[in-house]
């Protein structure tokens, strides 16, 4: 998939979120944390992509420990792949924007 | 504790009134604390101590245990519709932070007005044209208001989906 298209920014920062397995409150707090306070994902918003990105198999829900009703989101290989994909993708945009601003200058 | 009950009206169209108008009562003291038809009771609280947010939601178990967890409260449900608190103190406290999440909350709307408005419309047909129990009109006239509701919801929709064509 040479052109796949882009993710939206809840979705990177979920993926990103999840390469350490978190319950949705935790990925709340990851995103959080990383942005630096700039993106906070609402919990409904939430909800819906992580229901959405299970059915795309880019990530599984897992019962954790001896307490089956404790489950945490873990990162699939295919979101791994997903997730390298998207970050070959940004740094495009970001060089283009550089160089373009650079001459500018 | 002191409580009160207070009778409001709200247009379908208008959740985010009805969302605003909860949180004015929070921020007067006053914390949403159960829903019934038409009728919102409240608790004292100290001013300002919740935020208040309604959504509509089919209705899901795990997705309210989920809202649990991020800590936010659940207050009720009045129809399709599910209130939630959340204290202030607890962080910013919002159902949807992205175009697209919201865009299919309305979808949401759209399919159960759909579903209910259909309904009356047949309803209305058959009772008109059929069985001729004089009452096919108020279906009608329910279907009609429902397909109104439709159009203000779609209206919503577009906006956001002009929004959308330039950021997420």
């Amino acid at each position: 998939m040479p052109n796949a298209p882009a993710l939206t920014e809840a979705t990177y920062y979920i993926l990103l979120s999840l390469y350490k397995p978190r319950h949705g409150y935790g990925i709340m707090q990851q995103t959080e944390e990383m942005s630096r306070g700039r993106v906070r994902l609402a919990a409904g918003t939430l909800y819906g992509a992580l229901n959405a990105l299970c059915d795309k198999g880019w990530i599984v829900l897992k019962s954790m420990g001896d307490d089956t009703r404790r489950k945490e989101y873990v990162l699939t290989e295919k979101g791994k792949e997903v997730l390298v994909r998207e970050v070959e993708r940004l740094k495009e945009l970001v060089q283009n924007g550089e160089a373009v601003l650079r001459e500018e200058m | 504790m002191e409580s009160k009950t207070v009778s409001k009206w709200f247009w379908v169209w208008d959740f985010e009134k009805e969302e605003a108008w909860l949180n004015e009562m929070a921020a007067n003291g006053w914390a949403l604390d159960s829903v019934g038809f038409c009728k919102y009771r409240f608790v004292r609280c100290a001013p300002g101590e919740y935020t208040v947010r309604t959504e509509m939601h089919p209705f899901d178990e795990s997705y309210i245990r989920f809202m649990e967890e991020t800590g936010a409260e659940y207050v009720g449900r009045m129809m399709a519709w599910i209130y939630f608190r959340k204290k202030t103190d607890n962080g910013v406290f919002d159902l949807y932070s992205d175009i697209d999440s919201r865009i299919s909350h309305l979808e949401r709307i759209g399919r159960v007005l759909t579903a209910v408005g259909g309904a009356n419309l047949l309803i209305g047909v058959i009772n008109s044209a059929g069985v001729r129990t004089g009452l096919g009109w108020i279906n009608l006239l329910c279907a009609t208001f429902l397909m109104y509701s439709l159009g203000r919801i779609h209206g919503k929709k577009e906006a956001l989906e002009k929004e959308r064509e330039l950021h997420e």
